[in-house]
């Protein structure tokens, strides 16, 4: 579809070759100017102190070139890497497969009234977290989750008890619009199939379960990769629910965003180590499944 | 979803005769449903074949419709949970903005009052935050969405390797703010950094980017609309894609220009996609919390470019002035609602949702 529509746009112009090349010439620049930033990280990341000073900062790092960045991030990053991983796998999925199942409830499902639930959904992408945060706090402190035997039981510092609340935060917050994507997608399901099973006597459940839940998959991609971005890249819930960089359980956005303050001056090649670092795991996510991640954001 | 209500709108009208209650509670919707509904009728008749449900269930049944209970597994317990999480909570930091708790302890629900409001609207820095946020809001959004449009329409002018472009374009959206922060904390370095370096070969500069708060602020709209006009692209090109070719073609019958085409016949039609990208991207900018963070280095005031949720934050986790810093949310809050609600109430209208 996507060649057929081009060719029809494309030759509107195709007999004006000055044209073209200014085309062309323009998507160039525009390439530089979204991948500059990342260009001139990645390459100053690779330079000794020195160098980063002595170079341009775009240039090469043919002088001074040194993989002692990316060893002093790991260093200071990998738990942060850990923890992060603990409370954004199981965010992702479970706020996937609720966001499935309720956009199910609210979409494939006969009830009246749905449209002002849906509503209750749709609006609450739009919140702004900090008008939630003071109660989560209180929330938290409530269910003092950090007293329960378990964390000794387990052996490990209590701190851990935020990666709980990480997840319970991010799946309560990200329901909406795991919900949202998950119905845009169930709106252009067929109805006939799901109708004649229900006629056969087949309960919600079932008709969930066995033809659904199956054809959900391309959209649990969308849903997963999106999730996953979201979850991993948020610094705010992180910041309040374990509220200290230096935490046993601080996830890896905390830990960088804590790396510049205590260094006397900014030893910019060990912080852009330590942003890729921190970006390593949603950069391959976007390079590996970038149509998904696109269809994720437009919709 | 309509045709849901319209099956159980059927219902109810044939319930409704033997009962004219339910006829009157439904009105507006039942209705609405009946028009709608057409060919539900063996549903009707397949579910009046199930004897069991005289009691509660088809009380229920009739107010809410044939698969209310049986779904509720679906999509209540998750409503529940979103209704208590998102505005339960929105509530409780409504009422503790009417508090005066600060530092450790619990709030005290018993003495109401507006202080912190007043606190606020007299505070030169709350007030400098609110119209940082309101530029950043307007003036990230409306940039944002001019260099998306402007990338999509050259993307879609039937280019090779658009993939490859558009998978660049995009990448920046993938990063957390707090890895871009250190990006462009680096791009605007005085000495060494790519943007004094550049505008030093125009000859002018250097400019102290971060450190001079008269331009700090706009250098983090820059940065911002470096992360995001990607997603306007995406956004944009979907809906461009979604236009029917004949349009094209019949402008070029015409022998419009192809800046007077798009101008006069494309962009016109683009009006839900920017009204979508609209809100979506003042959603991000009112999230640059993270960014800012990132930035300065922690809950230091990001001098010049302080915005409210900024503000927020530091009032609350960083002096614990909880009370305060609910009421700098809730003007947060209702600065974002100014723009999302007449949003969701034209979608709602619409059967958009």
């Amino acid at each position: 579809m996507s060649t057929e529509t081009s060719t029809g746009r494309g030759s509107f112009l195709a007999d004006m070759n000055g044209y073209r090349v200014a085309l062309y010439a323009t998507l160039g620049l525009l390439v530089a100017f979204f991948l500059a930033p990342i260009e001139a990280g990645l390459v100053t990341s690779l330079k000794t102190r020195a160098a980063v000073t002595a170079t341009a900062p775009y240039a090469p790092p043919l002088e001074g070139f040194t993989l002692a960045n990316y060893r002093r991030a790991l260093d200071v990053l990998l738990v942060g890497l850990f923890n992060s991983v603990l409370y954004a796998v199981p965010a992702t999925i479970l706020s996937a497969l609720l966001g499935s199942m309720t956009a199910y409830g609210l979409t494939l499902v006969d009830w009246r009234y749905q449209a002002p639930v849906l509503l209750l959904f749709v609006a609450g992408i739009f919140i702004p977290y900090q008008a939630v945060l003071v109660p989560l706090t209180q929330v938290f402190n409530i269910l003092s989750l950090n007293q329960l035997v378990v964390w000794d039981l387990l052996g490990v510092s209590s701190d851990y008890a935020g990666i709980v609340e990480l997840v319970i935060a991010h799946v309560a917050y990200g329901l909406p619009i795991c919900t949202i994507l998950f119905r845009s997608y169930y709106q252009s399901m067929s109805g006939e199939m799901l109708e004649s099973a229900r006629l056969d006597g087949a309960t919600l459940r079932r008709v969930y379960r066995r033809i659904v839940l199956p054809l959900s998959t391309p959209m649990f991609a969308v849903v997963l990769i999106y999730q996953f971005t979201q979850i991993w890249n948020d610094l705010l819930f992180a910041l309040i629910l374990v509220s200290s960089s230096s935490s046993p359980a601080a996830p890896v956005t905390l830990k960088l965003a804590g790396l510049g303050a205590s260094l006397e001056g900014i030893d910019f090649g060990f912080r852009m180590a330590g942003a890729f670092v921190a970006a390593l795991p949603t950069l391959l996510v976007y390079v590996a499944f970038g149509e998904e991640f696109a269809e994720g954001v437009a919709t | 979803m309509r045709s849901g209500s319209g099956r159980s709108g059927d219902r109810e009208e044939s319930d409704g005769g033997e009962e004219g209650r339910a006829g009157t509670d439904g009105n507006g919707e039942g209705n609405r449903a009946v028009t709608d509904g057409s060919g539900g009728g063996e549903r009707v008749a397949t579910d009046g074949g199930v004897t069991e449900g005289r009691g509660e269930r088809s009380r229920l049944a009739r107010t809410f419709g044939r698969d209310f209970l049986e779904s509720a597994p679906f999509w209540l317990p998750t409503f529940l949970l979103m209704a208590f999480f998102v505005y339960g909570t929105i509530g409780w930091n409504v009422l503790i903005s009417l508090t005066d708790f600060s530092e450790f302890g619990s709030p005290d629900y018993s003495n109401l009052d507006f202080d912190m409001y007043v606190r606020a609207a007299g505070d030169p820095y709350v007030i400098e935050a609110a119209v940082n946020t309101f530029v950043l809001l307007v003036a990230f959004t409306l940039v944002a969405l001019a260099i998306g449009l402007l990338v999509a329409i050259l993307v879609d002018r039937g280019i090779r390797f658009e993939n490859t472009f558009r998978t660049i374009y995009l990448l920046p959206m993938s990063l957390s703010f707090v890895v871009t922060a250190q990006f462009w904390l680096w791009m605007y370095d005085f000495d060494s950094g790519i943007v004094n370096a550049t505008l030093g070969v125009v000859g002018l500069g250097p400019y102290n980017w971060i450190g001079n708060s008269s331009l700090v602020l706009w250098a983090v709209v820059f940065a911002l609309v470096w992360q995001f006009s990607g997603y306007t692209m995406v956004v944009y090109l979907a809906a461009l894609r979604a236009i029917p070719d004949e349009h094209f073609e019949a402008a070029k019958v015409d022998g419009a220009s192809v800046p007077r085409m798009y101008w006069r016949v494309i962009v016109p039609q683009l009006k839900n996609a920017t009204l979508s990208a609209t809100v979506v991207l003042m959603v991000f900018a009112l999230k640059a919390f993270d960014f800012l963070y990132a930035l300065v280095g922690g809950y230091r005031p990001p001098n010049g470019a302080d915005i409210l949720a900024t503000k927020m934050v530091r009032e609350a986790y960083s002096n614990t002035n909880w009370a305060y810093g609910a009421a700098i949310a809730v003007i947060l809050f209702a600065m974002a609602l100014a723009v999302v609600a007449p949003y969701l109430y034209y979608q709602y209208k619409h059967d958009n949702l």
